[in-house]
């Protein structure tokens, strides 16, 4: 129970992918400048990281490890990935044009957004242990997964209104655009750093 | 011929950076810039995977099928990946250490496939190897410039020898929100530098 608990807290707060970690920075920066198409982002990205978190665990405990092929890891990954990109643009095109055209350019784009493979990478650098799985590995995986993609959301999402509120202000004009955006991550960042105090 | 082999080798590293101007390829260049050592490793690593992918893409680049070519530059590029991985496992197990997960994120590195997709795929080889070469060095050179701000100010070091004596290191510097803190005023200070000249 207690690992569980330092896995969300770990994702979603301390070690949060954005703000520590650095990978998905460009869809932050990109699609933070309203609430409505950060909110599908982050869906996106949270439907991809489950699916190519389930797919990239399976394969490598069942095809590289027993093959011993693991240093295959990085290429079999991004191919897994960039596989179930595809077929989640497809599945949102059928199912929501609405929401396929809000995602525009930036579906794609997560099959080279950091978190993805980052997290897939992670996964097995953190419950896989000399060759083989640890005790209730999927299920880590998994929850490390959702929960990475959980707070990839949420600081998109206050990153957001942070940004919408923005525009109103009067900003120097070398410093506006992506150069505040960086400032203002920079002291989210350092509010998040508050976080590294809880005891768990 | 010449000159455009110049041409190209230069625009990477000034006028069209990829950190400062093009703003790819954050992921790696904040998370690594804690030290000049790191920095290093990491644009040469990043170099060679785009000096290779740049060259192998320009060569093949009449064979790759139209509406896969993402993909087909996903997979060569992340076969030189794999091969920065295993010869710095070997060779340079600390600096491995030291960048961690961010080897293997090199894949996903927005400049490699930028360049694979807006100049390798047009261009010959040799272009593409001047091209690929200046837009590392061009990496390199933003990552030596962040990495420095944030060593000396944040912990007092230059290159792992001290070199701070009459101030206390502000160590949030070398931290996560260092990095964004510095990238953020180096870009809005290299904006109101081009204002000033036009």
């Amino acid at each position: 129970m207690a690992k569980i608990l330092a896995i969300v807290i770990s994702n979603l707060f301390i070690n949060n992918y954005i703000l520590f970690k650095f990978m998905g920075l460009c869809p932050f920066l990109g699609v933070s400048k309203e609430t409505k198409p950060a909110f599908s982002m982050g869906l996106a990205v949270i439907f991809v990281l489950l699916l190519s978190g389930l797919m990239t665990w399976t394969v490598y405990q069942y095809v590289l490890l027993p093959f011993g092929i693991d240093y295959m890891r990085t290429v079999v990954f991004i191919l897994i990935i960039a596989a179930s990109v595809q077929f989640i643009e497809m599945v949102i095109l059928k199912i929501s044009p609405v929401l396929y055209r809000a995602l525009g350019i930036y579906l794609p784009l997560i099959t080279t957004n950091c978190v993805v493979l980052g997290v897939t990478v992670l996964n097995t650098e953190d419950f896989f242990a000399g060759g083989s799985a640890v005790t209730g590995s999927f299920f880590y995986s998994m929850l490390q997964a959702l929960f990475a993609g959980l707070g990839f959301m949420f600081v998109l999402l206050l990153m957001s209104g942070i940004r919408e509120r923005l525009e109103l202000a009067d900003i120097p004009e070398s410093m506006d655009g992506l150069p505040i955006a960086f400032i203002v991550a920079s002291l989210m960042s350092l509010a998040f750093m508050g976080f590294i105090g809880i005891k768990i | 011929m010449m000159r455009r082999l110049w041409h190209e080798f230069t625009k990477g590293i000034f006028q069209e950076n990829p950190i400062f101007f093009i703003v790819l390829g954050l992921c790696p260049t904040l998370a690594v810039s804690t030290s000049i050592n790191n920095a290093v490793g990491m644009g040469l690593a990043a170099t060679f995977v785009l000096v290779c992918s740049n060259v192998f893409i320009a060569a093949i680049r009449h064979f790759i099928p139209d509406k896969i070519r993402i993909p087909c530059y996903i997979v060569v590029i992340a076969s030189f990946v794999v091969i920065v991985e295993m010869v710095m496992k070997a060779y340079a197990p600390a600096l491995n250490r030291a960048l961690g997960v961010y080897v293997p994120l090199i894949v996903v590195n927005c400049i490699i496939l930028g360049r694979a997709e807006a100049f390798a795929s047009k261009n010959p080889v040799l272009l593409s190897l001047a091209d690929g070469l200046g837009m590392g060095l061009g990496f390199m050179l933003a990552l030596l410039i962040i990495s420095a701000i944030r060593e000396v100010l944040g912990s007092g070091k230059l290159a792992g020898y001290s070199v701070a004596s009459g101030f206390e290191p502000a160590l949030v510097l070398s931290l996560a929100p260092g990095a964004l803190l510095i990238l953020g005023l180096l870009m809005g200070g290299i904006k109101w530098l081009k204002s000033l000249r036009s």
